[in-house]
């Protein structure tokens, strides 16, 4: 009911501090006025029905779900923060210029414009090191958020029929978002990012046929160029992120058109969906949530250091130091260069540099089984379907267990990709350790994946007999389960939300 | 002839040592002498009593005036910088024969450490200890080459790094600034030497201020996190920073799991 209201212009209390038993009509002229301006709104944008469409909205109430927004308010947090940061930085890393801001032990020190502006805003511009901090904080936790919804939605088959392309555009995302952070920590001519930009170089131009000509493109010549990072600023704060602005719509309004899926249990089928209403439970839900993550970032940003770019110091071609990371979600393709044993190839009489099997070709296998993975379930299952009850990982064996290895994969690189900082952390070998690594790469992603698939088999012997969470339950109401349930739960009452995206009142 | 000449030394030594523990305790010490009670303080008193030490801790592995034997170098071209800088970071004496000597807790007194270190000195013509005035420095200028010459092992915050086959490039956040300063001019293990040919004393001098810098950076951003960069990084966003959120989530979805709970339906 209070969703109704809400929604409905002008019949909502005009004055919350009226004590008089007709609040509403207490202060006509300021009520006719709302009235007026809502309907002057809705008669030419029809926003009553669709506002109205939307805060009835039923959106299952499970912690997995909101792994996707935390990645959404992450990207809120770093739109924010970046326009701030776009206000002093100066991306021209070929004028050259005397470092003479606040920053003591760099004082002198010939440096670029756009080191000198980094430096400038970590020292020099008013909370300008807080908000860099939070936007570099805001940029890790951003993409980890979206792994762990990719993992969510992967494992629980939410990618099946009709959410095949979502599944697509997520991939996208994911993708722009790893291009965004690698572009973003580039920018500032430090010492590490021109580290990375020389690897990224180097992996641009192993790439048969057009690499050469790709890397002359973006770097404007042979490493370092004159360019990469006048063209990386357009792409960082404008190109990738209206892309990602794009997918996210696309992302949002599918979602909403499909709705949401749910987890078997509580009356869940495949043509309702069991949860709360948008409105008012999940807006304030999913408000609160914003203002953690936004939270949890500030505190990131204001107590932990992150990128102390004046350490590392301006680039130099020349120079370089180690334990040279990139930020962890390039990790896994840093390990993959680390591991690679130095082998090259020549195939009529042209030359596949080494560092094209390892950057560029696990990245290619990676994204592309992502993208296709729905696809090639359904070549294996054969499964037509539409689905909008999820699969619990334990349902799905096989698919959990390629998800684990997959995941030990791509882990087992991240870790190589650190093995330096690892082995003097703990006394090893580097030499050892990337043996170790080599090995560990191919067999743990079948051992993990193995102990996965045991591990579903157990769990589902324990549930016993599974339950038929896709046959449709005749009469929830009455049923004697599900009688005590709160109507708020139940998005379905008196015909409720089908999965079809079409309304019952419509029809 | 070499152990008659063994014996002469240890005798000589003896006699050295006597004499400086009989002008010890007379209270009759050389000019320079302060409050040491077991030997004496000239340059020939530090050497003898350094060579009575060396006899008998250095010389199995070192051999007879340190000319080495196949379980350890050769000193006679070691200079005095090369001892201070072993024996003041522990890594002299070796408790084992490891891949790289560990720094560990220093084994002598100061005074031993003078005596070694001018015995040592005294054998052969090797690099001396570096006079450091931290007040002349330019740290800027230090900067600049510590991130050229050093970073490449140490790494630009001075927490070291891996090396081949199991060595490392140590921290240098512990270590004493006299001793990095002789690490240059001596390269201890894997390390090159920086000679006066490529740095000059004055460099060194900048080097070590920046290195005291290191030790003691600002951290205007906060926690430093060990300096370990995004590895650390990537370790606090993903553990702490998503993971206090994954807390977050959890909570704000309880309340109607356990609502549900009440009721007896099924845990979604």
């Amino acid at each position: 009911m209070t969703a109704t209201d809400a929604t409905e212009p002008g019949t909502g209390p005009a004055d919350d501090t009226s004590t008089d038993v007709a609040p509403a009509h207490r202060h006509p002229k300021a009520h006719q006025r709302a009235g007026r301006l809502g309907r002057w709104i809705d008669s030419r944008t029809g926003i009553a029905r669709v506002g109205r469409g939307a805060l009835n909205k039923v959106f299952p109430n499970h912690w997995s779900f909101l792994l996707g927004e935390i990645a959404l308010y992450s990207f809120v947090v770093l739109l924010l923060t970046g326009i701030y940061l776009t206000l002093f930085f100066d991306a021209d890393s070929t004028g050259m210029t005397t470092y003479d801001g606040s920053y003591g032990p760099m004082q002198g020190v010939q440096v670029s414009e756009a080191y000198n502006s980094a430096l400038e805003i970590s020292f020099d511009v008013k909370g300008g090191l807080l908000v860099r901090q939070i936007h570099h904080w805001a940029a890790l936790v951003f993409v980890g958020a979206i792994v762990l919804h990719l993992c969510r939605v992967f494992f629980t088959g939410a990618f099946r029929r009709p959410r095949e392309l979502n599944w697509v555009v997520g991939c996208t995302l994911f993708m722009l978002a790893v291009v965004n952070g690698f572009a973003g920590y580039s920018l500032l001519d430090d010492q590490l990012s021109g580290t990375g930009l020389r690897i990224g170089y180097s992996v641009l131009i192993s790439i048969p046929v057009i690499g050469p000509w790709l890397g002359s493109l973006i770097f404007g010549g042979n490493f370092p160029g004159d360019d990469v990072i006048a063209r990386l600023y357009p792409i960082h704060i404008l190109v990738v992120p209206l892309l990602i602005i794009a997918m996210l719509t696309v992302h949002l309004t599918v979602l909403i058109r499909h709705k949401h899926t749910h987890f078997p249990g509580k009356g869940a089928r495949d043509d309702n969906v069991v949860g709360e209403r948008l409105w008012p439970t999940y807006v304030f839900k999913a408000g609160a949530l914003f203002f953690c993550v936004f939270g949890a970032l500030a505190l990131l940003g204001g107590i932990a250091q992150i990128n102390p770019v004046w350490l590392y110091g301006p680039f130099r071609a020349e120079d370089v130091s180690s334990a040279s990371q990139p930020d962890w979600y390039m990790g896994w393709l840093e390990g993959a260069l680390r591991l690679m044993p130095g082998w090259e190839t020549r195939i009529a009489g042209f030359t596949i540099p080494n560092p094209f099997y390892a950057g560029v070709v696990p990245a290619a296998i990676v994204f592309g089984g992502l993208y296709a993975w729905p696809w090639i379930e359904r070549r294996v299952t054969k499964d037509h379907a539409e689905h909008h009850v999820l699969d619990r990982p334990r349902d799905v064996p096989w698919r959990t267990a390629i998800g684990v290895g997959v995941l030990a994969f791509t882990g087992v690189l991240g870790f190589a990709g650190s093995d330096d900082v690892l082995v003097v952390t703990f006394g090893l070998s580097v030499n050892q350790a990337v043996w170790f690594f080599r090995v560990a790469l191919f067999a743990l992603p079948v051992i993990s994946g193995f102990v996965a698939y045991r591990l579903c088999i157990e769990l589902q012997r324990r549930d016993g007999p599974p339950p038929l969470p896709t046959v449709p339950v005749p009469d929830t109401e009455t049923d004697g389960s599900a009688g005590t349930q709160d109507p708020a739960l139940v998005g379905d009452a008196g015909g409720g939300q089908r999965h079809d995206g079409s309304d019952p009142a419509d029809a | 002839m070499r152990s008659s000449r063994h014996l002469v030394l240890v005798a000589l030594a003896a006699v050295a040592l006597a004499v400086g523990v009989v002008q010890g305790t007379a209270g009759a010490g050389e000019s320079g002498g302060a409050g040491d009670t077991t030997s004496g303080t000239s340059q020939a008193d530090l050497v003898a009593a350094g060579e009575q030490l060396f006899l008998t801790s250095c010389i199995s592995c070192h051999g007879v005036d340190g000319v080495g034997t196949p379980n350890g170098p050769p000193l006679t071209a070691a200079g005095e910088a090369n001892a201070d800088f072993m024996l003041r970071t522990g890594r002299m004496p070796m408790a084992s024969s490891d891949v790289q000597p560990p720094d560990k807790p220093v084994a002598y007194t100061d005074t031993e450490i003078r005596q070694l270190v001018a015995y040592v000195g005294s054998l052969g013509d090797g690099p001396p200890i570096p006079q450091l005035d931290l007040d002349a420095a330019d740290v800027t200028n230090g900067g600049q080459l510590f991130r050229a010459n050093c970073a490449p092992c140490h790494n630009a915050s001075g927490i070291g790094g891996a090396l081949s086959y199991g060595r490392h490039a140590p921290s240098l956040q512990e270590t004493g600034l006299e001793q990095v300063a002789e690490a240059m001019r001596v390269g201890p293990g894997q390390m090159p030497r920086f000679g006066p040919d490529v740095l000059t004393d004055q460099e060194v001098n900048d080097i070590v201020a920046y290195v005291d810098y290191l030790q003691n950076p600002d951290d205007p951003g906060g926690l430093n996190l060990g300096y370990t960069g995004p590895v650390a990084e990537g370790f606090v966003a993903l553990v702490i920073g998503l993971g206090a959120l994954m807390l977050v989530i959890r909570w704000i979805t309880r309340e109607r799991r356990a609502a549900g709970a009440r009721e007896g339906a099924p845990d979604a």
